[in-house]
């Protein structure tokens, strides 16, 4: 899925001082981003750009991993087997674009156990959107629509980050997320289409409830987002968060219209001389809420999160036991 | 600090628990073509890292064969030496065929 909170970066890292031979490899490097060459992992690279990656990689990650829970909720009660494939298809997708995503962090020095250390230990960031509750199974439609469409718009310009192993992460999930915002669509428009009554009005709660906060998933506007402009300078960062947020508000108005269903947002209306949508204020006190740790289910993702590692110690013992057993055996024999 | 070499603010002290060690993963995607580099994974050991790279990097059928490799046991070139290492190939123009003007009855050759 989608980190939103890369903007909320510490203030500026970087350090006042630094040798003549750093300042000419930071020279190299900025001539080197500025002609849009790539940047491999062992190449020279500031600080500060490692730093802000490994934030922006591993926050993107953690969302992939916290953002199976509220599916996972989903696997043992989905309508029917054919359903519960294509949800199990999907948050085995989620582990797979966490896994790609770790390994590209640790290109960059740090290690997979500091990461979960820092998501386990609250002081990690994941995306806000998996601190609301999935209730109905309308709920994974609309995530798979909305909250995957929203993840799609910010991920693709991401392929074509300064940083090539993120890059190529980036290139692997996107074509795998497709399915996922289709799915999630098919499945709405199967209960717009063919549903009750009763069903159809499941499907329009669904979407009042996840609208707002997709659209909070692009992160603060640009203007309270003070690392946009040095992201974008590396090509960390492609569009900005309100650019983001335009274009996917813009593409889900027609898709509400095939649904059926209305968008929560009384503001929302074309606006012929900008030719872009226009729509209301986003409850920016709630973002920060929630990003803050008080969302409705932030405690309860980070509980599962922590027991699930916890729980499973003894596995990841065993499996280092066997394998070192293994090794004195081959060793032997 | 040395190209490659992680800043001292990302060192931090070493995990209580050992860390599966790190696999770089090959795939083969299909019969006739090389194995190519397509990421890493961590895995208590060598089968486990066969598996492990399965479900991660082949779940729609982007492969046929994998090959996984200790990362610790691979040996890459130095980055910093990229300049004088590869570069002394674009003066030596004589070692492409594009080089050797022939008369244009030899066709192609």
């Amino acid at each position: 899925m989608y980190t939103q909170a890369m903007d909320l970066a510490p203030k500026d890292e970087r350090t006042a001082l630094r040798s003549i031979e750093d300042a000419q490899r930071e020279e190299h490097f900025e001539a080197r981003i500025a002609q849009g060459d790539f940047i491999e992992a062992k190449d020279w690279m500031p600080d500060h750009y490692r730093k802000t990656l490994v934030r922006q990689i591993s926050q993107h990650a953690h969302s992939e991993i916290v953002g199976m829970l509220p599916e996972g909720n989903w696997l043992t009660r989905a309508p029917t087997l054919k359903r519960k494939t294509i949800a199990l298809a999907k948050v085995q997708d989620e582990a797979g674009h966490g896994l790609y995503l770790y390994a590209a962090a640790e290109t960059l020095g740090t290690s997979r156990d500091q990461m979960f250390a820092a998501l386990h230990s609250g002081r990690a960031k994941y995306s806000s959107i998996f601190n609301y509750p999935t209730l109905s199974w309308a709920d994974m439609g609309v995530v798979g629509w909305l909250v995957d469409g929203a993840a799609i718009m910010n991920q693709v310009p991401l392929t074509r980050c300064s940083y090539a192993p993120y890059a190529r992460a980036m290139v692997r999930i996107c074509r795998e997320e497709s399915f996922h915002q289709r799915q999630g669509f098919e499945s709405l428009l199967v209960m717009m289409k063919e549903g009750t009554p009763a069903q159809q009005a499941m499907v329009q709660d669904a979407v009042n409830r996840w609208w707002w906060p997709s659209l909070m998933m692009f992160g603060p506007p640009d203007a309270d987002s003070p690392n946009t402009a040095q992201s974008m300078r590396w090509g960390i960062k492609r569009l900005s968060n309100d650019e983001l947020r335009q274009k996917f508000v813009d593409a889900c108005v027609d898709q509400a219209k095939l649904l059926g269903v209305s968008l929560p947002d009384p503001d929302l209306r074309w606006n012929e001389a900008r030719g872009q949508h226009d729509f209301g204020a986003i409850d920016w006190a709630e973002f920060w809420r929630v990003v803050g740790g008080h969302g409705p289910c932030n405690t309860e993702r980070l509980a599962a999160r922590v027991s699930a590692w916890d729980n499973g110690a003894w596995v990841r013992d065993a499996a280092l036991a066997h394998a070192a057993r293994q090794a004195v055996r081959e060793q032997a024999a | 600090m040395s190209a490659g070499t992680p800043p001292a603010a990302l060192a931090a002290p070493a995990p209580a628990q050992a860390e599966w060690p790190l696999w770089e993963v090959f795939v083969r995607p299909k019969a006739g073509l090389d194995h190519k580099h397509c990421g890493s994974l961590h895995a208590a050991d060598a089968a486990m890292a066969v598996q492990l790279a399965r479900d991660v990097y082949t779940r729609r059928q982007e492969g046929v064969s994998l090959w996984v490799v200790r990362s610790s046991d691979i040996t890459a070139s130095d980055p910093g030496d990229k300049g004088m290492y590869f570069d002394p190939m674009a003066d030596k123009v004589y070692r492409h065929p594009t080089f050797y003007e022939l008369p244009v009855a030899v066709d192609h050759m």
